[in-house]
């Protein structure tokens, strides 16, 4: 039948691998025990003292040594395996026994000077990201220079050459640019419906028109005159009051200082904060009494600002 | 600079004939730690801290070296020792006249000098004929010393085949009830570990798995042998070992040891912390081996919570509804009774 015959070669199967296995099992009583990382075996059997007397010793140590031997590269080979450069090397665990070691492990070393002040600071370490070059930027990038070569312009900035990575600041700009180079210098360009107006751009300097407001011009050659002619130093309250609380700054952090040293210094810092704090108000009313020659209201611009 | 004492063989990698010279300039370097004086060259720089205390440290280097009076069996062992340790061992050939169960100044002399911590010391005298000893260093100060007799042996030379190629990593086996059950050889097992290990390697070539120290403690004696494995094939994948006699075979038998006191052991062991495998979280095994793993969840409304959707139980709204439903769920239960 069908099912005796399965039952057969299965038999005869497991036959052939205890005839394939016999050759490299080993009978022992007691296991070993393995340290694969070290590649050492420690055999816990008891040794038969009369067969090692009867036998010539070399050849009883030189079969316990095999057999031992052979479960030690069963162990070693049951392993994971790799193949490195067209050679099989298996992968060795930790290993176990532990050993004494050498030196006492490194005490950890004291902060350099730079640590120590990256850390007061509050610096991190800060890895730089791979930049890759472009190739495409780079073809750009040659195929302008070529072009300012050839007309004996300079390459536009970096704004305009393309990069792989463009922020916004630079697309604006140069959007900006492409919109201003037209022959009508961009006056007839329309705007998208939520794009800003370009700031920055204009006129440096504001003079006033040649022939405008004849009276406004004499008023102020007249007023320039006077401030010329007159003997006494004009005074800006505003600027005397901010550069004194300056000195005062000053003097208070450098006996502080000269005091009590990082603490000091730091209470100075302090200080000093506030005064500045302090001058912004008394600037300001000491703008609105001084300024009391020229008009009030209009010169208030125009006039020189507090220090900040 | 004692000009008593020249290695053999200079243990640094790289430097061949000319570093003679180059090994005193080192060694004078040595003389000044780091401490003192401050590396001025790069070079310097990194022969010093490959000699500095390391989170993973080097191979262990052991000095061999005579005492006062040696045998013809005892310089020719230690000539065959030292060809099992190459690279990583330094033989020297004047004769020092120590005793190192008495005093081991001079020794830790030497071991700062060549960076080892391992050493094998061999003397003779009426007393003790044919005595090697066997020791390791921690710290350049000395750990352990076990002496052992020569009662027989048979040099490398005297075996006349092939040998193992230099630098092997040799298989270690340490047969015998002892080395399980005795102090002191326990320790033994410990320092011939330590010494015939090699470099602490994570693969090995499987063909290359060639040399295998045997160690049999037997009767009060240990026995040392040292074949070279031959894989012949067998009918799986693991081949059948065959072996071959050839290096030097020793009969020791176990004289006096130095041990180190607990505390000294215990802190020749202590491990960095960088060095401990770190725990995962939230993982854990039962004795089975089962790996399990633990999910924080936050907490679940059960009333709101997804499950599958049986259309036919969904409630219906109203009097005729729930009649319509009753109508509807009657068949499908009768289908159900057939079958």
């Amino acid at each position: 039948m069908a099912a005796c015959s399965i039952e057969d070669v299965l038999a005869k199967a497991e036959q052939d691998e205890a005839e394939k296995l016999k050759s490299i099992t080993v009978q022992k009583e007691l296991d070993l025990e393995f340290d694969i990382g070290n590649l050492v075996a420690y055999d816990v059997n008891r040794i038969d003292i009369r067969q090692f007397r009867e036998q010539k010793k070399d050849d009883f140590l030189r079969s316990l040594a095999r057999d031992n031997t052979q479960l030690l590269i069963n162990e070693i080979w049951k392993h994971p395996t790799e193949r490195v450069e067209e050679v099989i090397v298996v992968k060795l665990p930790e290993p176990t026994t532990v050993l004494p070691r050498e030196k006492p492990p490194p005490k950890p070393r004291p902060p350099t000077k730079w640590e120590e002040f990256a850390k007061l600071k509050g610096i991190q370490k800060k890895k730089k990201t791979n930049l890759v070059w472009d190739d495409v930027a780079k073809n750009e990038l040659h195929r302008l220079r070529n072009i300012a070569r050839a007309q004996k312009i300079k390459v536009p900035g970096v704004g305009l050459t393309p990069t792989a990575q463009q922020s916004k600041t630079d697309l604006v700009r140069a959007v900006n640019v492409a919109k201003v180079s037209t022959a009508s210098a961009g006056k007839f360009q329309d705007r998208l419906p939520k794009e800003k107006a370009p700031r920055n751009t204009g006129k440096k300097r504001k003079f006033q028109p040649v022939i405008g407001n004849f009276s406004n011009e004499k008023q102020r050659q007249l007023d320039l005159l006077k401030v010329m002619d007159s003997k006494k130093p004009r005074l800006d309250v505003n600027k005397a009051v901010n550069k004194q609380m300056r000195e005062d700054d000053r003097e208070e952090s450098a006996a502080k200082f000269r005091k009590g040293g990082k603490k000091g210094r730091k209470g100075g810092n302090f200080s000093g904060k506030g005064k500045g704090g302090k001058g912004k108000g008394g600037g300001g009313k000491g703008r609105a009494g001084g300024k009391g020659q020229g008009p009030p209201g209009g010169k208030k611009g125009a006039g020189k600002p507090g220090k900040r | 600079m004692q000009r008593r004492h020249f290695p053999l063989l200079s243990i640094h990698v790289g430097y061949f004939k000319a570093s003679a010279i180059k090994h005193t300039s080192e060694a004078t370097k040595m003389k000044q730690k780091e401490g003192v004086i401050k590396p001025k060259t790069k070079r310097a720089k990194r022969f010093l801290d490959n000699r500095a205390p390391k989170l993973t440290e080097n191979v262990k280097n052991a000095m061999i070296m005579k005492g006062g009076n040696t045998s013809m069996t005892v310089t020719q062992a230690l000539k065959d020792i030292y060809s099992l340790k190459k690279p990583s061992a330094v033989l020297y050939k004047k004769k020092n006249i120590t005793r190192p169960f008495e005093d081991s100044t001079s020794l830790e002399f030497f071991s700062k000098k060549t960076d080892s911590s391992l050493f094998l010391f061999g003397s003779h005298n009426k007393k003790r004929p044919n005595n090697l000893i066997f020791g390791r260093l921690f710290d350049f100060h000395v750990l352990d010393m076990i002496e052992l007799g020569i009662e027989k042996y048979r040099s490398l030379s005297e075996i006349k085949n092939s040998k193992c190629p230099e630098g092997t990593k040799p298989m270690l086996v340490f047969a015998g009830e002892a080395f399980d059950h005795d102090d002191d050889h326990k320790r033994l097992k410990s320092l011939l570990t330590d010494f015939f290990r090699g470099p602490v390697v994570p693969s090995v070539r499987l063909a290359g798995l060639e040399h295998v120290l045997h160690f049999t403690a037997l009767e009060g004696k240990i026995y040392m042998r040292s074949y070279r494995s031959l894989l012949k094939k067998s009918g799986c994948r693991t081949p059948r070992i065959e072996l071959e006699e050839i290096g030097p075979s020793f009969d020791f038998v176990l004289r006096r040891t130095h041990l180190a006191s607990d505390d000294l052991y215990k802190t020749a062991h202590r491990q960095p912390k960088a060095l401990k495998p770190k725990k995962k979280k939230n993982i854990s095994h039962d004795t089975f081996g089962t790996k399990f793993g633990r999910l924080h969840m936050q907490k679940q409304d059960l009333a709101k919570l997804q499950t599958r959707k049986m259309k036919g139980l969904r409630k219906r709204r109203g009097p005729a509804a729930a009649a319509a439903a009753a109508g509807e769920t009657s068949p499908k239960t009768a289908k159900v009774e057939v079958e």
